[in-house]
């Protein structure tokens, strides 16, 4: 044997194995291209997490109600419904001649599987509290009851029943949440919790599953049974799982990518300049926020102090000048746009900048620091390249106007995660919120005591009361009152800065038609279709 | 030259054992959990979660329960792709990476062997310095900045290829990544390949050849090109060590689902299993390809076989 031979050798089989079979499907020519900026952890409708998954969910099923591009609420499985006066119970009437992408019918029965697999603690789903509003709903998920007595019944295979412990006006747009739809029992039986995989996935919405590459690849074809099959427009959509946004454009440039799911925030001002019309900006349900530490000083029990620190941000110069992507400066909690909701501003909204930075330096005093004694702060950011622009903005903010100290510490984001969620060492930190239905509730509950969401370990007796009156009030302005109230007294209290409320962006090339921006940044993949030739 | 093998082999056990450990170790210190994110799960599901996964259990126990595992070759369920077990995702994903590898390093052994003779034989001509110039630029820059400047020119400008692995199948998907691979290994053998044939080329042996009145060509064939290498040889191991690590950065850039695109984003989702997983697969080949070049020298130089 000789060397020559052995590199030879190598050469030969690196060619052969490179011209082996390929693996995964491009979809015929009328493919709807798309971005998505993270894999689906799983198509499990249950256990799926991400916005990403649930996305890709809404084009593979169907809850009883779902939502047109322009983000109104419309029926989808269900026909029609029924609310009693009380608004206790909840009757939906599914259409007729339901089915399954395996052509199995589907029944009122598969919804009331899958409300019972989401509540049971044994599969232990992520969202599980989203339907705690259903009669015996926590009872059962804490493991107190069988999921056997959960409110919801099917009277007849078109009927479905839903019966609520409290009245909660939102409960109808929970419907359109991947983790309400149904299930098809008969995969689960099978296939036990691995269902949700290529060749194995039985669906009910506009699409089914042809092929899933992890890491890169979601493919989902037409479901020939889909009761409004005749309405899907493209034949099949391929979701390309690309983490970095840079790449992500690129794509879209090559023409390889008909919709994107976000635009580089350093390629903004030259994409908007390029491309134009193709570039969708809309308000988003999330709120971009840095939150104090309420558990230890020197933040703990000095509101004079947080309310100083609140009021020295320049929220516009930090919307239009830092991050610069049509954000709006936040003043409120809850986004703009927020169903039946007016958020209340921060008292110091309406002051001019010199007026409030005087008043800033004020309070600042008054909570016991001066240019001899500055406070000294740490700010703790996940890393990326927006946050530390960010900190950056903020910490010469704080320090032009109050001569604060401030240290900026970023961390790795399971590192910041932690930091923030044992609340040891964190005093300022990062964060930020989407909402998962279009309700104030979403954003307000996180604030109050012992809910796992609650960063700052904000605990105030009188929102927390303002909080259950609301829950319990079935006069829908009386119970926007309440959350309004709820919210002016948060505010005043000041247990987080918002910043800024998030936009949605997008590139959808002009070949696209039926593209809607909303709040929910919702975007079915069946509403959407290809321009016909000779209009282009 | 069996008892050469078997000590090589079982020298490489020990080895593979301590990079589990040590890795194992790692990435359970690291801060934060597969479960955690920012919008958190409510007690009892992630006590329920990490209950399933044994998470709740004391780490010797975990570790324990993990070597068993891959004694009888499972390396469990990953925890980020949460309806796959991990020997599945490496399954899926190795393929792709190796293709990849295996056309990069074929690309560099060709182009860089040749170069480098060439450049050798023309030792401080135009054509020398064009070659070390071009592979000293391939050396220094780094796969990072080569492959979008490769897709913003090659595929978004002119459109000659796709940008992204999946958005074309067959071939033509491979050149840019294969390409951006192989660069660095170009220059780099090329450099090795034109110092040890300067060596080799100034040997008596070579003298003697040529004054056997034998051509260029039949020198450097038959004589010159098996001990000048040597040292290109030595270098597969590290080489392929480089080409699938770089593969992290192409993976990543052209979208492509690799196990080095698969261990990033295990690493910053603390998919354990699937960190460990790739891990275990990577170790057991850098250190199977460095033994095969261990015996594959001792095949080629008897002189390594007894010292």
């Amino acid at each position: 044997m000789n060397t020559l031979r052995i590199l030879g050798l190598c050469l030969v089989f690196a060619g052969l194995y490179a011209c082996g079979g390929t693996d995964e499907p491009v979809g015929p020519p009328d493919t709807l291209q798309r971005g998505l900026p993270t894999d689906a952890e799983t198509l499990d409708q249950h256990k799926a997490r991400s916005i990403q998954a649930a996305d890709v969910l809404r084009d593979l099923s169907e809850g009883l109600v779902g939502y047109s591009a322009d983000g109104q609420l419309i029926p989808a499985a269900a026909e029609s419904w029924d609310v009693s006066g009380d608004g206790l119970r909840y009757t939906f009437h599914l259409r007729e001649g339901l089915r399954w992408s395996n052509g199995d019918a589907l029944v009122a029965g598969h919804f009331v599987a899958g409300m019972r697999r989401l509540v049971d603690p044994a599969t232990a789903a992520v969202y599980v509290d989203l339907l705690s509003g259903i009669e015996n709903a926590a009872a059962i998920s804490a493991g107190d009851i069988p999921v056997s007595m959960l409110g919801v019944e099917a009277p007849d295979d078109r009927t479905l029943v839903i019966r609520l412990a409290q009245q909660a006006p939102y409960f109808i747009s929970l419907l359109s949440h991947p983790s309400t739809f149904p299930i098809h029992p008969p995969s689960i039986a099978e296939h036990g919790d691995a269902f949700a995989r290529p060749g194995r996935m039985v669906s009910n919405g506009a699409y089914k599953l042809d092929a899933w590459v992890p890491g890169a690849l979601i493919a989902l074809k037409r479901n020939e049974h889909y009761w409004n099959n005749a309405a899907t427009a493209i034949d099949a959509v391929n979701y390309h799982v690309l983490v970095q946004d840079t790449a992500e454009l690129n794509r879209y440039r090559a023409g390889e990518l008909h919709t994107t799911s976000t635009v580089p925030p350093d390629a903004f001002a030259q994409v908007r300049a390029q491309y134009g019309d193709e570039l969708h900006v809309a308000p988003y349900l999330g709120v971009y926020y840095y939150g104090f530490n309420l558990t230890k000083p020197p933040f703990k029990d000095n509101p004079a102090l947080r309310r100083a620190l609140s009021m020295a941000v320049d929220r516009e110069q930090l919307a239009e000048k830092v991050v610069g992507r049509g954000e709006a400066p936040a003043y409120s909690w809850v986004p703009p746009g927020v169903n039946n909701y007016e958020p209340p501003l921060s008292s110091f909204a309406s002051l001019g900048k010199g007026e409030r930075e005087q008043l800033a330096r004020r309070l600042y005093r008054e909570a016991g620091y001066s240019e001899n004694n500055p406070l000294r702060v740490e700010i703790r950011y996940n890393t990326n390249d927006t946050n530390r622009k960010i900190a950056v903005a903020i910490q010469s903010m704080w320090r032009d106007v109050l001569g604060v100290e401030t240290v900026l510490i970023n961390e790795e984001s399971q590192v910041w995660l932690a930091n923030m969620r044992q609340a040891e060492v964190t005093q300022v930190f990062r964060a930020s919120w989407m909402g998962d239905y279009n309700d104030a509730h979403t954003f307000l509950s996180i604030l109050q005591t012992g809910n796992a969401m609650n960063m700052p370990r904000y605990e105030d007796e009188e929102y927390d009361d303002l909080m259950e009156r609301a829950a319990a009030q079935g006069d829908e302005k009386q119970r926007r009152l309440l959350l309004e109230e709820a919210e002016r007294h948060m505010l005043s209290d000041h247990p987080v800065i918002p910043l800024y409320f998030y936009v949605s962006k997008h590139l959808v090339s002009p070949q696209i038609e039926g593209w809607g921006d909303n709040v929910l940044d919702y975007h079915y993949s069946q509403q959407l279709s290809f321009k016909a030739a000779d209009s282009q | 030259m069996l008892r050469y093998t078997l000590l090589r082999i079982l020298g490489a056990i020990p080895t593979l054992l301590l990079v589990i450990a040590l890795a194992f170790l790692m990435v359970h210190a690291a801060p934060g959990g597969p479960f955690s994110s920012e919008r958190v799960l409510p007690e009892h599901v992630e006590k329920e979660i990490e209950r399933r996964y044994h998470l709740d259990e004391p780490l010797p126990k975990q570790f324990l329960r993990y070597v068993s595992g891959l004694l009888q070759g499972d390396l469990g369920p990953s925890y980020s792709y949460r309806d796959y077990d991990v020997d599945e995702l490496i399954a899926d994903t190795f393929p792709v990476s190796l293709k990849l590898g295996a056309l990069a390093m074929a690309l560099a052994l060709l182009l860089g062997v040749s170069a480098g003779t060439v450049a050798a034989l023309r030792q401080g001509a135009w054509l020398d310095k064009f070659v070390m110039g071009f592979s000293m630029t391939g050396i220094s820059i780094p796969v990072f900045v080569v492959a979008p400047v490769l897709v913003l020119f090659l595929a978004v400008k002119l459109q000659w290829l796709p940008a992204g692995w999946t958005s074309e199948v067959g071939l033509k998907r491979l050149f840019l990544p294969v390409v951006t691979l192989a660069l660095p290994q170009i220059a780099y053998i090329a450099r090795l390949t034109r110092a040890s044939m300067i060596d080799v080329l100034n040997r008596d042996f070579i003298r003697t050849a040529r004054a056997q009145g034998l051509g260029t060509a039949t020198v450097v064939r038959v004589h010159a090109l098996k001990p000048a290498m040597l040292p290109v040889l030595s270098y597969m191991g590290p080489a392929i060590a480089a080409v699938l690590t770089g593969s992290v950065v192409v993976e990543e850039v052209f979208g492509i689902p690799g196990l080095g695109q698969q261990f990033v984003r295990g690493a910053s989702n603390r998919d354990y299993t699937l960190v460990l997983g790739i891990v275990v697969s990577y170790a057991t080949l850098i250190i199977s390809l460095n033994l095969i070049v261990d015996i594959l020298y001792g095949v080629i130089d008897p002189r390594v076989r007894y010292r």
